[in-house]
């Protein structure tokens, strides 16, 4: 999980042993969003009297999130290669109105419309990217068009109604829960302990075995990089960023144990995000992407193929965008004309908060995962306050921009 | 004689590294002062705390101009005492007019509307103050290098100047260009105008400076009057040793035809009926340094780029033979992996990822070779880029190190690092010493040797005739689009070259 920061902040380690001022100052922005989120979340905790961070909720804001992390995860892409995507909202609802009509009204499998509807997501990604790619024309401009071909689609597709409610077993793709597979007495013997109803095993040997083998690979790198006298975050910050990260998941996994246990999206979503940092931070092609959007004619001259990468790019976004289309459609079982209108900002503010620079070249996956959860705690912690949907809609938008400014500030002062 | 400025003990660090330590300058009115050293030695980095890039209180030290302490906190400061920068990479907006470029963010206007009758009378005085023969509604992006550094001066002439900094104005510049550069600013000097000239090349440096002063590894080294002091003089405080020759030995015997290209004709890729290269031929042998001479816009440039990868023109014609067989060179991957490499003379639009470090740029164009299943190996690379850091000599406190932040010759070194490791036939190098100092060129010279003595071919186009003269076994000369002539080394000589283009 670690290993996509550690790449990319390495690029402007200096090498030789720096204070820690100095450290903190030239990696504020890693931390910054790490303690920003801590912040809003004790701060919601606090006047939300505890509702925050109750089991329950807890499993929701996972729940509720799930679609726009999906989402993020290509949007991170699609922005570091240098464009961007408007579309995915809308290309989110129509493929939920596709499974519906498919499922409902046709009655066709589930698992051939989940196959169906994920080709068709490529396809619509493939057709926008084509025209970026290999007809140069804008992506701010293809996506803009196509969010408005793909509501009009939705809403052609559904006639104008909404089709619901969906069979139990698609209900399950984005409410279900992975069943415990350890005996049913150490549950109760945890019961005991924590003096809960029941409690689910799995989830908390889940988040303590992420939370050991995060740890076991950042002190691996940072072995690796002390070898090369290039490791300069000073160890009280590694042990006390890995105490917390660590800390968090246990904490997390302890309460989604106590209520259902492990929800199958966070299982998609957490293998979904850990081969997209992966891809981004250890792989070629994720390589040619950081040179695609940081200079697309020097990529070009290296031998790089500009115009397939982005294609490539767009092509993963849509199929990211059914995925979550899907989750959402079975979440909220059923499809309606309206499913994902304006999502496509939460996204994109997700990933800008996260650190990606508009321009391209920048960014990472964990820091847009991050930014989705940052917008996705102000959304229910407002909510739960009871806070309307007009305030909660000018502190997103002023969040965003703070996020942007700092990142800013922060590069003119080390510039 | 009166000082006008002095720099006393000014240390500037970034992130490990300093830049400059304890460095001071002392400046005359009225005179013109070169500051010469290696790349990285800090000469940018002075000028940039002169002007107000780096405000006061970034860095330590003492500034004094026009005898009193000067603590500039931005760029318009210094401009507003006076003193004008014009920085190694041109800053003009390319879809302006001149006009427009000159009276940027300083318009003649009344009320906010734009007064161009003023406006176009003012630039042309400017521009026939500095020589330009233009309108000045012509949009800076169809002039040369040569005619932007002029647009540049004229710029700085409207702002009324007392100090002007030069960095390495002439790098970019064919001899006479620069030469029409040099005679400038000996007038403004008669007219008072004191500059200060960052430059390698050093017979310039010695045409036009009063005063020369040396900076090496961030201090200054020696201050001295140009009167009587000679190149070598200059070159061996900036090493720190004597280098009697500019050009490493070298004894070749080529082998056979490596590459050869045969009737090459490549179209504008927007102005389609305008050809660009007209039926060009020309050939390498294994072991072989070939040299193609010729004028800025003679077509050097697009030739090697449309062989390598069709990455300019369309509708291109010809063959392309590597020894002996023809080769599909259609597309930049495929030209990589017939054995040909470009090193491109523009740097920082088309040769690095300047955000990236070092380790980042070095292995770009041959990921290959440092993965394995598409999969990244980091220690290999820091490796390779290790490697190339140390063969090159490139300085930098860590491949670590993010490009931008690098000196200019290091940046360059960074770009050759890049496309020796995509280990190819033939390498062809676009100006690879521009903005390099004489000691990095030596280096950069005996890598071309080394390359050469293990058979491999290259080709060297170059605007400095004393390199193309000092390396080449051979020398194409080019001009407006054609090869136009060849000549041995033992043939080759200046007026040779310059004839050959004059009598097209
Ligand atoms: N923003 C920066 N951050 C970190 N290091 C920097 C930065 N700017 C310059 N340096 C370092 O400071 C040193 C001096 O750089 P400077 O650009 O002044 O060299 P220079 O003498 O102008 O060289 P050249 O002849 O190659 O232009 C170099 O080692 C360079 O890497
Ligand atoms: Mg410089």
């Amino acid at each position: 999980m670690d290993s996509a920061n550690i790449e990319h902040s390495s690029s402007d380690a200096s090498g030789s042993s720096k204070g820690v001022a100095a450290y903190l100052a030239s990696h504020l922005r890693e931390y910054g969003l790490l303690l920003a989120l801590i912040v809003i979340m004790a701060f919601f905790q606090i006047v939300t009297e505890g509702t925050l961070l109750r089991a329950v909720n807890v499993t929701n804001l996972l729940l509720q999130n799930s679609y726009i992390i999906i989402m993020a995860l290509g949007m991170l892409v699609v922005i570091v290669s240098g464009n961007i995507d408007l579309s995915v909202g809308s290309v989110m609802g129509f493929v939920g109105a596709l499974a519906a009509v498919m499922i409902v009204n046709y009655d066709i499998s589930i698992y051939a419309t989940i196959v169906v509807c994920l080709i068709v997501g490529g396809l619509v990604g493939a057709a926008q990217g084509y025209w970026v790619a290999y007809w140069k024309i804008p992506s701010f401009i293809v996506t803009l068009a196509g969010m408005l071909v793909f509501r009009g689609l939705s809403l052609w597709l559904l006639e104008g109604q909404s089709v619901g409610p969906f069979p139990r077993e698609f209900q399950i793709v984005a409410n279900g829960f992975v069943p415990d597979i350890f005996p049913a007495g150490i549950g109760e013997f945890f019961a005991g302990i924590f003096d809960a109803r029941k409690v689910n095993v799995l989830a908390l040997f889940a988040g303590v075995a992420a939370a050991i083998i995060i740890f076991w690979m950042g002190s691996r790198q940072r072995a690796r990089n002390k070898a090369y006298g290039i490791e300069d975050e000073p160890s009280s910050f590694f042990i006390a960023r890995n105490v917390i990260v660590a800390a968090a998941l246990i904490f997390i996994t302890y309460k989604l144990s106590t209520f259902r246990g492990l929800p199958n999206v966070l299982i998609t979503m957490g293998v979904l995000t850990i081969i997209y940092a992966f891809i981004t931070s250890s792989t070629v092609i994720g390589r040619r992407i950081y040179a695609l959007g940081g200079n697309a004619k020097a990529a070009k001259l290296s031998g790089i193929k500009t115009e397939r990468l982005t294609f490539l790019a767009f092509t993963n976004m849509g199929i990211l965008a059914a995925a979550a289309g899907l989750v959402f459609a079975a979440r909220l079982n059923t499809a309606t004309p309206k499913a994902g209108f304006g999502l496509e900002l939460d996204v994109i503010a997700a990933v800008f908060i996260g650190g990606a620079s508009m321009s391209g070249g920048v960014g990472t996956i964990i820091g847009a995962v991050v930014g989705a959860f940052l917008m996705g705690v102000l959304n229910n912690g407002m909510s739960i306050m009871g806070i309307g949907i007009d305030y909660q809609q000018m502190i997103k938008g002023l969040v965003l921009l703070a996020a942007v400014i700092f990142d800013v500030y922060n590069k003119q002062k080390q510039g | 004689m009166t000082t006008l400025l002095e720099m006393r003990k000014i240390t500037k660090e970034f992130p490990g590294v300093k830049a400059l330590d304890e460095v001071s300058l002392k400046v005359q009115k009225g005179e013109i002062h070169a500051v010469c050293g290696e790349n990285g030695a800090g000469k940018s980095t002075l000028m940039k705390v002169l002007s107000g890039v780096y405000p006061a209180g970034s860095f330590e030290g003492e500034i004094l101009y026009e005898g009193e302490p000067a603590n500039f906190r931005n760029i318009l400061d210094s401009e507003k005492r006076g003193i004008i920068i014009i920085h190694q990479e041109l800053a003009l907006v390319p879809q302006l007019s001149i006009a427009e470029n000159i009276f940027l963010g300083n318009e003649r206007a009344s009320n906010g509307v734009i007064d161009w009758r003023e406006t176009n009378r003012r630039t042309e005085e400017l521009l026939s103050k500095v020589g330009l023969r233009e309108a000045p509604t012509t949009l800076v992006d169809s002039i040369g290098v040569g005619k932007q550094q002029l647009v540049e001066i004229a710029k700085a002439l409207s702002k009324d100047v007392k100090l002007l900094i030069l960095d390495e104005p002439t790098a970019a510049l064919q001899e006479n260009d620069s030469r029409k550069l040099l005679d400038l600013m000996l007038e403004l000097k008669a007219q008072g105008v004191t500059s200060i000239i960052i430059s390698h090349k050093l017979g310039e440096v010695r045409y036009v400076a009063d005063t020369v002063t040396v900076i090496r590894d961030g201090t200054t080294v020696s201050t001295l009057p140009a009167k009587g002091l000679s190149e070598d003089d200059i070159v061996r405080d900036m090493v720190g040793r004597d280098m009697t020759h500019r050009f490493p030995e070298h004894a070749r015997t080529p082998g056979d035809i490596l590459m050869e290209v045969e009737d090459w004709t490549v179209w504008h890729p927007e102005h389609k009926e305008r050809r660009v290269i007209k039926n060009a031929s020309f050939n390498v042998r294994a072991g072989e340094v070939v040299g193609i001479a010729g004028l800025m816009g003679s077509g050097r440039t697009e030739l090697a780029m449309s062989i390598f990868g069709r990455s300019y023109g369309r509708n291109i014609s010809g063959t392309v033979k590597l020894k002996g067989q023809p080769v599909d060179v259609s597309n930049v991957p495929r030209a990589i992996k017939a054995g040909i490499s470009y090193v491109t003379e523009d740097r920082k639009s088309l040769g690095l990822v300047l955000d990236e470090p070092i380790r980042f740029n070095t292995t770009l164009a041959n990921l290959e070779a440092v993965s394995s299943g598409g999969v990244l190996n980091r220690n290999e690379e820091t490796r390779i880029a290790e490697h190339y850091r140390e063969a090159l000599a490139t300085r930098t406190p860590s491949v670590f190190q993010k490009v931008v932040n690098l000196s200019g010759g290091n940046q360059q070194k960074v770009v050759l690092a890049k496309w020796l490791f995509t280990s190819p036939e033939v390498l062809i190098l676009d100006e690879p010493t521009r903005g390099i100092d004489v000691g990095a060129k030596y280096e950069i010279y005996t890598i071309i040797n080394d390359l050469a003595a293990q058979g491999k071919g290259v080709v060297m186009i170059s605007s400095e005739m004393p390199e193309l003269l000092g390396m080449c076994d051979r020398i194409y000369v080019m001009n407006e689009g054609a090869l136009v002539g060849e000549l041995t080394a033992a043939e080759a000589s200046q007026e040779r070259i310059m004839s050959l283009i004059v009598n097209e």
